[in-house]
C-alpha cells in the first residue's frame, strides 16, 4: 500500500513535469493531439463506410456499433495516455538506462510509465468520447435504466484498466524478450479493433478466447450488450454483465505479479 | 583491350555494385532483429483475422460490394496485412532517420559523399522490404490461406506479375516517404507531416477498405492518387482483376507514379542542397 | 557505513552449443568478498573490465540482488528497502546519465528535489553550492541532450548530491573528460569528501583518480578482492620497485651495492632498482661513500605497472 501510494506521486510528479513542458509549445501540443485524434478517427471513417453500404452489421446498427467503438476506443485512449509508455521498457534495458530509474526513491513502475508523459494521446480519448456521445444520442429503442446508465461510465473505466493490465503485461514480458514490443500491440489495439464490431460476427472459439483468456470481452461487450438488451452469443449467465470491475481488479492484479516477477528477474540477472 | 575488367570498372557498373551492397546491408538490417519480426508476424496475423471477421459480416449482408466477392475480400484483406510491412502502409519508416540526420546537420555529410542521397535511402528501403516481405509477409498470407477460403492464383506468372507490382508500390511507398522525409529541411519538427503522412497512406492506400469500396467520387479519386499503387494495384493484380491492356495500364499507373514522385524528390533534393550549400547546413 | 561479508554473485548464463540447443554455464562474477569502509572515507575501486566492479556497486546501490553474504548500506539491506537506501545515498554513472535527456538542467533538478523531497533550505543551499563549485551557472537551461560530456557530468554530480546522500558511488566519474573537467571534477570531490565528511566508493579506469582522492584502494579482480589497503602497500603487495639514478663523475663499471640491483648503465649514468618498500637512505648513504657521486635522484613506481603485475 506504501508502494503504492509512493507510485502514485512520483508517477504525478514526473507527469506533472512533463506537461508543463509540453505546454510551453502549445500550438503544437494542439497540433499533434489534432493528428493523433484524426488518426485514430480513420478506424472509424471505415465503419462509416460499411454502414454505407449496409444497415446492419452481425445485426448491429451503426449507433449500435457506435457504442461498441465509443467506449473501447475511450477506454484504450484512458490506458494508453495514462501507461502507453511502459512499452519503452525493452529499450531501456537494452541501453541500461534501466539501472538509472534503480537507484531512484520512487518505484520503477512509475518512473517508467510517466517517463515522457504525451499528452497529445489525449486525441484518442477525445475521439472515442465524441464517438460515444454521438452514438448514445443516435441510439433509439435503448430502455435506459438507473443501472444502465450507471453501466457506461462503469464500462469505461473497467475497459481502461483490463487495457491497462495489458500494458503492463506486456511491458513485464519485455523483461524476457526486450524486443518484442510489438506483440502486446496485437492484445491492445488488435483488442480494440475486435472491440468496436459486434461480438456476433466473429467465430464462437474466439468469442470464448477474449470472454475467458484474454478477457476483453469485459471491456465492453458484456455491458454494452446489457444496455442494449441482447442475450451474448455465449449464453454466460446474466450477473457476468456487471463482472466488468471485477474481472479489471483481477487483471491488474495478475498484472502487478508478472511485473513483480519481472522484475525481480532483471535483478537478479541484470539482464 | 576492353574486356570484362573493362566492364567492371564502368562507373554504372561500380554504382550498381554499390547501390546493391546498401540493399543487401538494409536486407540484413532488419534480418537481425528477430524478435520484433516474430512480433510483427504474430500481430500482423492478429489483425488479419480481426479484419477478415468484419469484412465476412459485410459481404455477408452486401456480396459482391466494390466488385469482389467474399473469398476476393478476404484475399484482399490477407494481401494487405503481407504488404503492411514492405510497403510501409502505415507510413513509418527510414525518414525518421533521415529527419534525424537533417536536423542534426549530419546530413551535410551525406550530401557530400559520392553516393547520391536518394539512390542511397532507396537501396536500403528496397533492402528492408525485400526482407520484410519474406519476413513478415508470407507467414500471414499463409496462416489466412488455411484459416480462410481465399482466391489466390494458381498460375505462376500471375504471382510473378503480382511480386512486379509490389516492387513498384514499394517504390512509390518509399518516393512519398523520401518527400515526407526531405521536408525536414524546413519544418522544425518532423512530427506533424509524419502524422499526416501515416494518416493519408492508411486510409488512401486501402489498408481499412478496399478503395472500390469508398463511396462516390471519393472513391474515384482515391483510386487514382499514388497510394492506390501501394496496395489496391498489386492486391487487384493478384485477384486477377486486371488482364492484358488493363493490366499494362495498371502496371504503367504504378510506373508513371513511382517515376514523377522521384522526379521530385530528386528537385526537392536539389533545393535542399543548394540550401545547405548557401546556410551552411 | 557500507558493509560487506562474504558477497557473492553468480550469473546463469546460456550459452548456445551447437544449432539450437543451449547450455547453461555458472558465471561467478563476483565470488565472497568482503570488507567495510566507515563513514567519511574515500575508497579507491579498481580492476580491470568484466574483473566485477560494476556488479559490486550494482549490489551496493541495490539494483542487483546477491546470491549469498551479507550486505548493510547506511545499516540498510539494499535489496531488500531499495527505494529507503535511494534516498541516503547518491549514484553516478560515468557512461550514462541518470539526468533527463531532453529537459535543461535546472528542470531535471526541480524534479529530484520533489522526489528525494528534499527541504527547500537544503535545496537552495545544495543548489547554489554545486552550480558554484562545478561551474554549472551557464549550464542550468540548457537541455541535457546538449551538454557536452564533461558538463554533462559535473550536471550528473550535481544531482546525486541535491540531497545530501551519505554514501556517494561514482562509476567511472572522469571517463572521456578533459584534462580542465577532470581538474574540476576531482577538487570537488575532495572538498566534499573533506567538508561534508561524506563517504566515497569510486571506480575507474584512470588511475590518477585515485592517486589524487583515495587513501585506500581495494583491487578486485575474477570476483575476488586481490588487495585491500594504502596506495603505498599496493606497491609492496605489487612487488614494485623504485629507482634511484645516480650521476657519477665518469664512467665506471656497474655499481655493486646489497640490496638493489643495477638495470641500466648509460656513460656516467646508472639506474638502481630497489623494492618499493624499502628506505631509500641507506642505499645512497652507502653509494655516496663509496662512488664518486656528482647527483642523484628516486622515481616512483608507475602504479599502472604495479597493478597490471597483480593481474598478471
Amino acid at each position: 500500500m506504501a508502494d503504492l501510494a509512493a507510485g502514485a506521486r512520483g508517477y504525478g510528479l514526473i507527469v506533472a513535469m512533463w506537461v508543463r513542458t509540453t505546454m510551453t509549445y502549445r500550438m503544437s501540443f494542439a497540433m499533434t493531439a489534432l493528428g493523433n485524434l484524426l488518426m485514430t478517427a480513420a478506424d472509424f471513417a471505415a465503419i462509416a463506410i460499411m454502414f454505407s453500404h449496409t444497415d446492419v452489421l452481425g445485426g448491429f446498427t451503426f449507433a449500435e456499433v457506435g457504442l461498441l467503438y465509443g467506449t473501447t476506443s475511450t477506454s484504450l485512449g484512458l490506458a494508453d495516455l495514462l501507461l502507453g509508455n511502459l512499452d519503452r521498457i525493452g529499450g531501456r534495458i537494452r541501453d541500461g538506462t534501466m539501472d538509472t530509474l534503480l537507484v531512484r526513491p520512487v518505484p520503477v513502475f512509475a518512473q517508467i510509465a510517466a517517463d515522457r508523459f504525451a499528452l497529445r494521446r489525449i486525441g484518442r480519448v477525445l475521439q472515442g468520447l465524441i464517438v460515444l456521445v454521438w452514438s448514445l444520442t443516435a441510439l433509439e429503442g435503448v430502455a435506459w435504466t438507473p443501472v444502465s446508465v450507471l453501466l457506461v461510465p462503469v464500462m469505461v473505466l473497467s475497459g481502461a484498466a483490463i487495457f491497462g493490465a495489458v500494458f503492463a503485461c506486456g511491458a513485464a514480458f519485455q523483461f524476457w524478450a526486450t524486443d518484442a514490443a510489438e506483440v502486446q500491440n496485437s492484445f491492445t489495439y488488435g483488442g480494440n479493433t475486435l472491440t468496436q464490431y459486434p461480438p456476433t460476427i466473429f467465430s464462437k472459439e474466439l468469442v470464448r478466447g477474449v470472454t475467458f483468456v484474454v478477457p476483453l470481452a469485459f471491456v465492453n461487450w458484456l455491458p454494452a450488450l446489457h444496455i442494449l438488451g441482447r442475450d451474448d452469443p455465449l449464453g454466460l449467465p446474466g450477473w457476468v454483465d456487471f463482472a466488468s470491475p471485477l474481472v479489471a481488479a483481477a487483471c491488474c492484479a495478475l498484472a502487478g505479479l508478472a511485473w513483480r516477477t519481472g522484475l525481480r528477474g532483471y535483478r537478479s540477472t541484470g539482464s | 583491350m576492353r574486356g570484362w575488367d573493362g566492364l567492371r570498372d564502368a562507373p554504372a557498373v561500380q554504382a550498381l555494385r554499390l547501390y546493391g551492397l546498401v540493399a543487401a546491408g538494409g536486407f540484413r538490417r532488419f534480418a537481425t532483429y528477430r524478435a520484433a519480426t516474430f512480433a510483427g508476424v504474430f500481430t500482423n496475423t492478429v489483425f488479419g483475422f480481426i479484419l477478415a471477421y468484419t469484412f465476412i459480416a459485410l459481404w455477408h449482408e452486401r456480396p459482391q460490394l466494390g466488385g469482389y466477392d467474399q473469398a476476393q475480400a478476404l484475399t484482399f484483406v490477407w494481401v494487405g496485412q503481407a504488404l503492411l510491412a514492405p510497403a510501409a502502409l502505415l507510413g513509418f519508416g527510414f525518414q525518421e532517420e533521415l529527419q534525424e540526420r537533417i536536423r542534426s546537420g549530419d546530413v551535410a555529410v551525406d550530401l557530400y559523399r559520392p553516393a547520391d542521397l536518394q539512390l542511397w535511402w532507396c537501396a536500403h528501403d528496397m533492402g528492408r522490404a525485400a526482407f520484410q516481405l519474406l519476413g513478415r509477409g508470407v507467414v500471414p498470407l499463409a496462416a489466412g490461406a488455411l484459416a480462410f477460403e481465399l482466391a489466390l492464383p494458381t498460375a505462376v506468372h500471375t504471382w510473378l506479375l503480382f511480386l512486379l507490382s509490389v516492387a513498384l508500390g514499394c517504390l512509390v511507398s518509399f518516393a512519398i516517404r523520401y518527400l515526407v522525409g526531405l521536408a525536414a529541411f524546413w519544418l522544425l519538427d518532423g512530427q506533424g507531416i509524419n502524422l499526416i503522412n501515416s494518416l493519408v497512406a492508411m486510409l488512401l492506400s486501402g489498408t481499412l477498405l478496399p478503395l472500390t469500396v469508398f463511396p462516390g467520387a471519393f472513391g474515384d479519386v482515391a483510386q487514382a492518387l499514388p497510394w492506390a499503387a501501394m496496395l489496391q494495384v498489386p492486391a487487384d493484380v493478384l485477384l486477377g482483376r486486371h488482364t492484358g491492356a488493363g493490366l499494362a495500364g495498371a502496371l504503367a499507373f504504378q510506373a508513371v507514379w513511382a517515376g514523377a514522385l522521384l522526379a521530385a524528390g530528386r528537385a526537392m533534393q536539389a533545393v535542399a542542397t543548394r540550401k545547405v550549400v548557401v546556410q551552411g547546413g | 557505513m557500507i558493509e560487506v561479508e562474504d558477497l557473492e554473485k553468480v550469473f546463469s548464463v546460456r550459452r548456445r552449443a551447437g544449432r539450437l540447443r543451449r547450455t547453461r554455464h555458472e558465471v561467478r562474477a563476483v565470488g565472497g568478498i568482503s570488507f567495510t569502509v566507515p563513514r567519511g572515507e574515500m575508497v579507491g575501486y579498481i580492476g580491470p573490465n568484466g574483473a566485477g566492479k560494476s556488479t559490486t556497486i550494482k549490489m551496493l546501490t541495490g539494483i542487483l540482488t546477491p546470491s549469498s553474504g551479507r550486505l548493510r548500506v547506511a545499516g540498510i539491506d539494499p535489496a531488500q528497502e531499495r527505494t529507503r537506501l535511494a534516498r541516503r545515498i547518491g549514484v553516478v554513472f560515468g557512461q550514462r546519465t541518470t539526468l533527463w535527456w531532453d529537459l535543461p538542467l535546472l528542470d531535471s533538478y526541480r524534479l529530484m528535489r520533489r522526489m528525494y523531497r528534499i527541504p527547500d533550505d537544503r535545496y537552495h543551499a545544495n543548489l547554489a553550492r554545486c552550480t558554484e563549485l562545478l561551474d554549472l551557472g551557464d549550464l542550468l537551461e540548457v537541455p541535457v541532450r546538449q551538454l557536452s560530456l564533461g558538463q554533462r557530468m559535473r550536471g550528473d554530480i550535481a544531482a546525486a548530491l541535491l540531497h545530501d546522500p551519505e554514501v556517494l558511488y561514482l562509476d567511472e566519474p572522469t571517463i572521456g573528460l578533459d584534462v580542465l573537467s577532470k581538474a574540476k571534477v576531482r577538487e570537488f570531490l575532495r572538498e566534499l569528501n573533506a567538508d561534508r565528511g561524506t563517504t566515497v566508493l569510486l571506480t575507474t579506469h584512470d588511475l590518477s583518480d585515485i592517486e589524487q582522492l583515495c587513501r585506500r584502494v581495494m583491487v578486485i579482480d575474477h570476483g575476488r578482492l586481490m588487495y585491500d589497503g594504502d596506495l603505498h602497500g599496493l606497491h609492496a603487495v605489487g612487488e614494485s620497485e623504485r629507482m634511484l639514478v645516480v650521476d657519477l663523475e665518469r664512467e665506471l663499471p656497474p655499481i655493486d651495492v646489497a640490496g638493489c640491483r643495477t638495470v641500466k648503465v648509460e656513460g656516467p649514468r646508472q639506474w638502481l632498482a630497489f623494492p618499493a618498500g624499502a628506505s631509500a637512505a641507506p642505499l645512497v648513504a652507502e653509494v655516496a661513500e663509496r662512488w664518486p657521486l656528482v647527483d642523484l635522484s628516486v622515481r616512483e613506481p608507475d602504479i599502472e605497472d604495479v597493478i597490471a603485475r597483480m593481474y598478471a
